[in-house]
């Protein structure tokens, strides 16, 4: 006993040694490491399924590889180039060196190509050019390019090289905003014949804002009826709202086709009961993307609405007319803000996933209807053209982390407040 | 008592008539309610849950409408007044303080929608915080106070309009028990100050004893007895009240005489015993003896008392300023007796014979089957 006693004060003296924060971390530390490698595997799987195939097709927006990789050295001195005069004999001379090295390889015929994307017609410059070298004796190199042929003594074709010697550019991210650099590397406006994606986007958004507005009027009567019902009731309402998840989007996207065109069910039903003469054009235009795209969606709308609404206790409308607030304006005054974050969240998901739409405007919609995903499809799968694909998801990609950063905005606020303790 | 008497004036200020409210047509949740509450007093509606006291609150807030049968307030009638037009305070039983509203904005609410001057609203906001001591606090989100300060908040928001009437259902039953207390204490003296009528709705006897001028007991949807604390805790009108309030011990028997207020009972044991009168019973009748714990004698306290019964003590339980005693009395029936410990230590053990002692004028006689479960169909 008398031992015990003696030994326990120092033992307790040597805990409070350390500080209690590392006793902390110590304790703390084999629990963070159990949960850690309980997500470990997710978060594996998420960096090859998801962090790097972003990463590695955002960084295509920017990436100017070819005419590098063929032409290091003259590249570098390209760099150097100030752009008003025709570049100096080294740079003549390297290129000639390069041209001769690579002639023939695919190395040369990538930079070929790509040098074509930004003037037609270059590529057949570089191939006549590349027979004519390296230059014959006697001969210096600014000669031999010259005789090959004359477009080399001009400064605007060295300008398109030169534009393209930086392996980085942000020419396919002005392309997709209807910018090009003009012959002196400033930033102007894309010829009307190449400007069409500001159109694009400014439909995208414009589209997916119709869509979320239209879910966000259908689908807040039906998530608010679903919380405020007994559990019976909400759970059968719940399992129309699922219904939808059970079938394919390209089966409901067909089944639309088959219900809306001209010989189709609606309109023979319309036909039918007299209400019009000639059948109505529900598809492939815009009233079909819009009719499919609200019914695909709709569902995402209400679940984050129904969530938050059902953590709302009718007992604040009740006080609030208590208080002398009529019904109608109770409920906008106080429960339509409570259930603010859902409707945020709701209307953020649909919107997300509408500017990201392609099956539906695909095949309901006109090419009037096609929205940015299309044409990133259209350059991925059509024209091998990565660096306009990816810049348009680049900047979809970008739009979404505004709107979820104005969203946080608006809504972690009043969440912050709300649960803050 | 006098000066709650002298504060309410003869026209009652809420009146129900014969009011019936039913949800599913078949069962009747409140069953012809007659109840007249006057003017500037605190009556609390107790009973055991389902027993339709908050049903009739809700109906005097207008969020519920009776099935049949009428409600006045002063003297108009209100059953088609929908709620906002009504003018009556409510807290809630969470509060329901609107959480995405500061503490002050919450008060503002019923001023702005009466859309008062803002210098008014901001002196009534400010002096309702200042009555529920609450006046630094305005700032608050609702999530960031405790609970108590949540239910003065919800107090001062019901108070903040000067509302006709205020109603309150179970708005202590979230508060831990010293809170609940306390609270009840600032209630009542708020009640006294604003002389406002409130209508308090609660299932904690207690808590209806301490705050109430009188009180309305429920059960199956029928008032069972509406009398101020003392009258209901000393003389229960039915069995259901004595065994609702407080303690009861019950001694069934039958009525042999009937002389004025008091009577001769027979018990089932054999023993005959002097009570007084509760319910109208005549001889031959079965009864039912009602007496508190407290209000039983043993040994040496039992010499005076007009009824005396021998039995055995059963267990004793010793609670510091009390010993609860169990008593058999002749006939295996069991009462429990609230001694004072004082006079008491040690007198007895169990297994002790011993004399009890019950006084008739807190021996009541009363109707067994008045307020019995099923008998008011």
């Amino acid at each position: 006993m008398s031992q015990l006693t003696a030994t326990l004060p120092q033992g307790m003296a040597a805990e409070a040694a350390v500080p209690l924060k590392t006793q902390l971390r110590r304790a703390e530390r084999m629990k963070k490491l159990k949960y850690g490698a309980l997500i470990a595997p997710l978060v594996v799987f998420l960096l090859f399924t998801f962090v790097w195939p972003i990463t590695a097709l955002l960084k295509r927006s920017v990436d100017n590889p070819e005419i590098v990789a063929a032409f290091p050295a003259t590249s570098g001195l390209l760099r150097a180039w100030d752009g008003r005069s025709l570049p100096s004999d080294a740079v003549f001379a390297s290129f000639a060196d390069e041209m001769g090295k690579t002639r023939g390889t695919p190395v040369f015929a990538s930079a070929a190509k790509r040098l074509n994307m930004e003037l037609p017609g270059f590529r057949t410059l570089m191939m006549k050019t590349a027979r004519a070298m390296p230059p014959a004796d006697g001969q210096t190199a600014r000669e031999a390019f010259v005789a090959a042929d004359e477009r080399w003594g001009d400064i605007a074709t060295w300008q398109y090289l030169g534009r393209n010697a930086s392996p980085t550019t942000a020419r396919y991210l002005l392309a997709s905003v209807d910018r090009k650099y003009d012959d002196f590397g400033k930033v102007v406006r894309a010829d009307d014949d190449e400007a069409i994606y500001v159109d694009v986007l400014k439909r995208t958004f414009g589209m997916s804002a119709v869509v979320t507005i239209f879910c966000l009027l259908l689908g807040f009567p039906l998530a608010y009826l679903m919380a405020t019902q007994p559990a019976r009731i909400a759970n059968v309402l719940m399992i129309f709202v699922l219904l939808p998840f059970w079938t394919s989007i390209l089966v409901r996207v067909a089944a639309w086709l088959v219900l809306l065109q001209s010989e189709g069910l609606v309109n023979q039903a319309l036909r039918a009961v007299g209400l019009i003469e000639k059948p109505l054009q529900l598809v492939f235009n815009s009233t079909g993307v819009y009719i499919a795209m609200v019914h695909i969606l709709l569902p995402f709308m209400i679940l984050p609405m129904y969530s938050v609404m059902k953590g709302i206790s009718p007992a604040y409308v009740r006080a609030a007319v208590s208080l002398g607030c009529p019904p109608f304006q109770s409920f906008w005054k106080v429960y339509f803000p409570q259930a603010l974050p859902g409707v945020g969240a709701g209307g953020l998901l649909v919107f997300i996933l509408c500017m990201g739409y392609y099956i539906t405007p695909a095949l309901l919609g006109s090419p009037k209807e096609q929205m940015a995903s299309y044409f990133v499809a259209f350059y991925t799968n059509q024209t091998i053209n990565w660096g306009m694909a990816a810049a348009l998801s680049a900047i979809l990609f970008a739009a979404t982390l505004v709107l979820y950063m104005v969203y946080s905005r608006l809504v972690g606020r009043q969440e912050l407040a709300a649960k803050a303790r | 008592m006098t000066t709650i008497a002298s504060r309410i004036d003869g026209a009652p200020h809420v009146t129900f008539r014969k009011v019936q409210k039913t949800y599913d047509g078949e069962n009747l949740i409140v069953r012809d309610l007659n109840l007249d509450i006057r003017r500037g007093e605190f009556l609390t509606l107790l009973g055991p849950s389902g027993s339709g006291k908050t049903t009739c609150l809700m109906m005097l807030a207008g969020f519920e409408t009776p099935t049949s049968g009428e409600i006045r307030l002063g003297d108009r009638v209100i059953n088609t007044v929908p709620p906002h037009k009504r003018n009556i305070g409510m807290v809630f039983q969470n509060y329901a303080l609107f959480p995405h509203m500061t503490v002050s904005e919450n008060l503002r609410f019923p001023l702005a929608i009466r859309k008062l001057p803002a210098a008014d609203i901001d002196r009534k906001v400010a002096r309702a915080l200042d009555m529920v001591q609450l006046g630094s606090f305005g700032d608050r989100y609702p999530q960031q106070m405790s609970g108590g300060q949540q239910q003065r908040v919800a107090l001062a928001r019901a108070l903040v309009f000067d509302p006709e009437l205020v109603l309150m259902d179970e708005p202590l039953g979230a508060l831990d028990k010293q809170l609940r207390e306390h609270m009840q204490i600032e209630l009542k003296h708020i009640h006294e100050k604003l002389g406002i009528t409130i209508v308090f709705v609660t299932h904690d006897q207690s808590e209806a004893l301490t705050m109430s001028d009188r009180i309305a007991v429920f059960n199956q949807g029928i008032i069972q007895q509406l009398d101020d604390p003392t009258a209901l805790y000393e003389k229960p009108a039915n069995n259901f009240v004595a065994n609702f309030i407080g303690e009861n011990n019950a001694l069934p028997g039958y009525v042999e005489s009937v002389h004025g207020e008091t009577c001769q009972v027979k018990l089932d044991n054999g023993a005959r015993v002097q009570a007084s009168l509760g319910n109208p019973v005549k001889r031959g009748d079965r009864t039912m003896l009602s007496v508190r714990p407290e209000c039983v004698q043993l040994n040496v306290q039992s010499l005076g008392c007009a009824n005396r019964l021998g039995g055995y003590v059963r267990e004793v339980i010793y609670l510091g300023d009390h010993l609860r005693v169990r008593v058999e009395l002749a006939g295996r029936k069991e009462i429990i007796v609230k001694a004072p410990a004082a006079q008491h230590k040690h007198r007895f053990d169990m297994g002790d014979a011993i004399h009890v002692g019950i006084n008739p004028e807190q021996l009541r006689a009363l109707d067994p089957a008045i307020g019995a479960p099923g008998a008011a169909a």
